[in-house]
């Protein structure tokens, strides 16, 4: 089975964001990155598919340079193959732009499934894996917890997750996209092995502007400004050493909320 | 002629499901205050009596369309149906609930008419003649002003809850039955049994006393000082979704949006940042006390009492408090 990986670099999840100077976005001259979420547990599964089938898993990344580390640790888990189309000056900025762009490389790749996270943990969209399926005229399905593969027939079940508990199993003909849950197995740590191996493995660099796409005809949407969401109710904080806070929190979970 | 605003509505078992109603109730707002026209668009098969219901709000009027297709969600029909409607009748905005459904169909949408997509909102502002819409990014940490720069239909999903459907206005609506010829859409995907994840041993709905731990509690062995704190409260003890998808703790634990909901008298959130699919299912608690290191961390702002602290040294001090 030929399976591909979206991966996307993120922030790291600890991360306190700082707001850039125009006020668009963060600042990323002083952060550390990982693997969003969702991407590393539909890595995983991909590498399960290949257990289970054979085949290859590669990796796709739209992203700056420093993606290149992410991306190492993908191969590092065990991933093939990778390649990173390079947008270092973050042009591609709307979901449906960045889902154009991986549309365009994966015209020339041979791939039977591909995945992708539900939502990524920085824009958060919760589109990308979507408008792909679209844009490349494949059926998918969103906010996937468990994969059965039959290559032969060339079907994949894929079991979605609903609100309130439900969940439901769906069929679809490969190729297919389906956009991974986080949860959806345990994902496995880079061996020493793994690390040693992933040096060697190719990570093909793609220059946008050697892709064939026109990104003037894409529905723009403008970003004008991200802000600290201001709310009216907040949280009464406790002041003081860890002793004084433990003592006025059970004085006041007991006189003033009642609770206890 | 005025601009019109049409607002998608989901329904199951017989019901018009709350985000939908929820989107009405924003719509309307819209609609008033831009001078637009409002329209409530509900697919499916044999749902007359909720497009008469759909009616009975202030709406313009109410577009019924009805196929056997239609009768179960399917990303391709739905997909078509609705390109059909949104490139004929060129709304100014196309409104939808951002429930599992529509995150499922949404994006298909605005790739198949190539129009623009803002999803998750939880509000907007009105800028001289135009809307401008508020998501949240990065887990909820940080707020997006966005403007559409596209061609309409606009196509917006709504966050569960970001508006109330006590603002929800009666009037007169006439139904329009609207039909479309389907036939010709392939379905793709099959749809197999669908079942209700087998409750699990803990119902937490009627716990009074939570404790719920986060990712802040890093690894599995650090649990063990939120078990003392639990025990210490005589709490059951709940988590976020991080913390049961490393097993750490079992799925039937899990409060949120694909969790369970709770209302305790007091919730204790140690390590938990509060993503909205959290917040769902807690928020109406009556007492709720965050501990966490990062003092811009969004449970703060639903929280009664906060601790900016290391639950490391929260958790264990309290624990020794509610001893003595
Ligand atoms: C479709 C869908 C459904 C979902 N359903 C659910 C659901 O039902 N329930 C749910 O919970 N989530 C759900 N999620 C996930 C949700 O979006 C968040 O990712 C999740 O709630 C985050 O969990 P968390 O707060 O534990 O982790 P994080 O967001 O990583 O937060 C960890 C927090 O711990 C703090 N921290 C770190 N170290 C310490 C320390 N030493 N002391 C104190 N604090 C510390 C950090 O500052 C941070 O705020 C869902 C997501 C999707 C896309
Ligand atoms: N720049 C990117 N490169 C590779 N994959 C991406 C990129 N952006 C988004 N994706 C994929 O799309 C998923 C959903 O992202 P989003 O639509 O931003 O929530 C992510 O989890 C990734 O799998």
């Amino acid at each position: 089975m030929k399976l591909l990986t979206c991966l996307k670099q993120i922030p790291d999840r600890d991360t306190r964001y700082e707001i850039n100077a125009a006020g668009t976005g963060i600042k990323t001259s002083d952060l550390t990155f990982e693997i969003s979420e969702c991407d590393e547990y539909s890595l995983e599964e991909s590498l399960k598919l290949r257990e289970e089938h054979g085949g290859e898993v590669a990796i796709l990344t739209l992203g700056p340079q420093r993606a290149e580390k992410s991306i190492r640790k993908g191969l590092a888990m065990g991933a093939d193959r990778a390649i990173l189309v390079r947008d270092d000056e973050g042009k591609v900025t709307t979901p449906h732009a960045v889902a154009k762009v991986l549309a365009e490389v994966l015209k020339e790749e041979e791939y039977d499934l591909i995945l992708t996270g539900t939502q990524s943990d920085d824009w958060s969209y919760a589109q990308t894996g979507v408008l792909l399926a679209e844009l490349l005229g494949l059926p998918h399905a969103t906010i996937v917890m468990e994969i059965r593969a039959d290559p032969a027939q060339k079907k994949v079940k894929a079991l979605r997750e609903m609100e309130s508990g439900w969940f439901q199993w769906v069929e679809l003909p490969m190729p297919a996209v389906l956009t991974i849950q986080a949860g959806i197995s345990q994902i496995r740590y880079a061996s020493l092995k793994g690390i040693m191996q992933a040096k060697k493995k190719e990570i093909r660099n793609v220059e946008l502007s050697d892709l064939n796409v026109d990104l003037s005809s894409i529905p723009e949407i403008e970003v004008l400004k991200v802000y600290f969401p201001v709310v009216e109710k907040k949280a009464e904080i406790l002041q003081g050493s860890t002793a004084e806070v433990v003592e006025q929190l059970v004085e006041k979970l007991k006189k003033e909320a009642k609770v206890l | 002629m005025s601009e019109k605003i049409y607002v998608l509505i989901d329904h199951g078992e017989g019901e018009i499901r709350t985000p939908s109603l929820e989107s009405l109730a924003l719509g309307q707002r819209m609609a008033e205050e831009a001078g637009f026209s409002l329209h409530a668009l509900i697919l499916g098969n044999e749902i007359g009596p909720l497009a008469e219901r759909l009616g009975k709000q202030k709406v313009d009027s109410v577009l019924l369309v009805e196929d056997q297709k239609l009768a179960n969600y399917d990303p391709d029909v739905y997909c078509r149906a609705l390109s059909e409607i949104l490139t004929e009748d060129q709304p100014y905005l196309f409104l939808m609930g951002h429930i599992y459904q529509n995150i499922d169909l949404a994006p298909k949408l605005a790739a198949a008419i190539n129009r623009g997509l803002v999803t998750d909102c939880i509000g907007y502002r009105k800028e001289g003649d135009d809307f401008v819409f508020v998501r949240q990014m990065f887990r909820n940490k940080l707020n997006a002003d966005v403007q559409f720069r596209s061609e309409h239909p606009w196509i917006v999903t709504l966050q569960t809850g970001a508006t109330s459907v006590d603002d929800l206005k009666e009037g007169s609506g006439q139904v329009v039955e609207r039909s479309l010829d389907l036939s010709a859409v392939e379905l793709r995907r099959k749809q197999l049994e669908a079942f209700e994840a087998t409750q699990g041993k803990v119902d937490l709905s009627q716990a009074e006393l939570i404790v719920a731990v986060g990712r802040g509690i890093k690894k599995a062995e650090n649990l063990k000082i939120i078990e003392e704190l639990a025990e210490a409260l005589g709490a059951e003890i709940a988590a976020s979704r991080p913390v049961v998808d490393s097993e750490w703790l079992t799925r039937d634990r899990q409060i949120g949006s694909s969790g369970q909901t709770v209302s305790p008298r007091l919730y204790l959130a140690c390590g938990i940042s509060g993503a909205i699919q959290h917040i769902v299912g807690m928020k109406n608690a009556q007492c709720i006390v965050a501990i966490n290191t990062d003092p811009n961390a969004p449970i703060f702002n639903i929280a009664t009492y906060g601790i900016v602290g290391d639950l490391f040294e929260i958790v264990p001090a309290l624990t020794k408090k509610l001893k003595e």
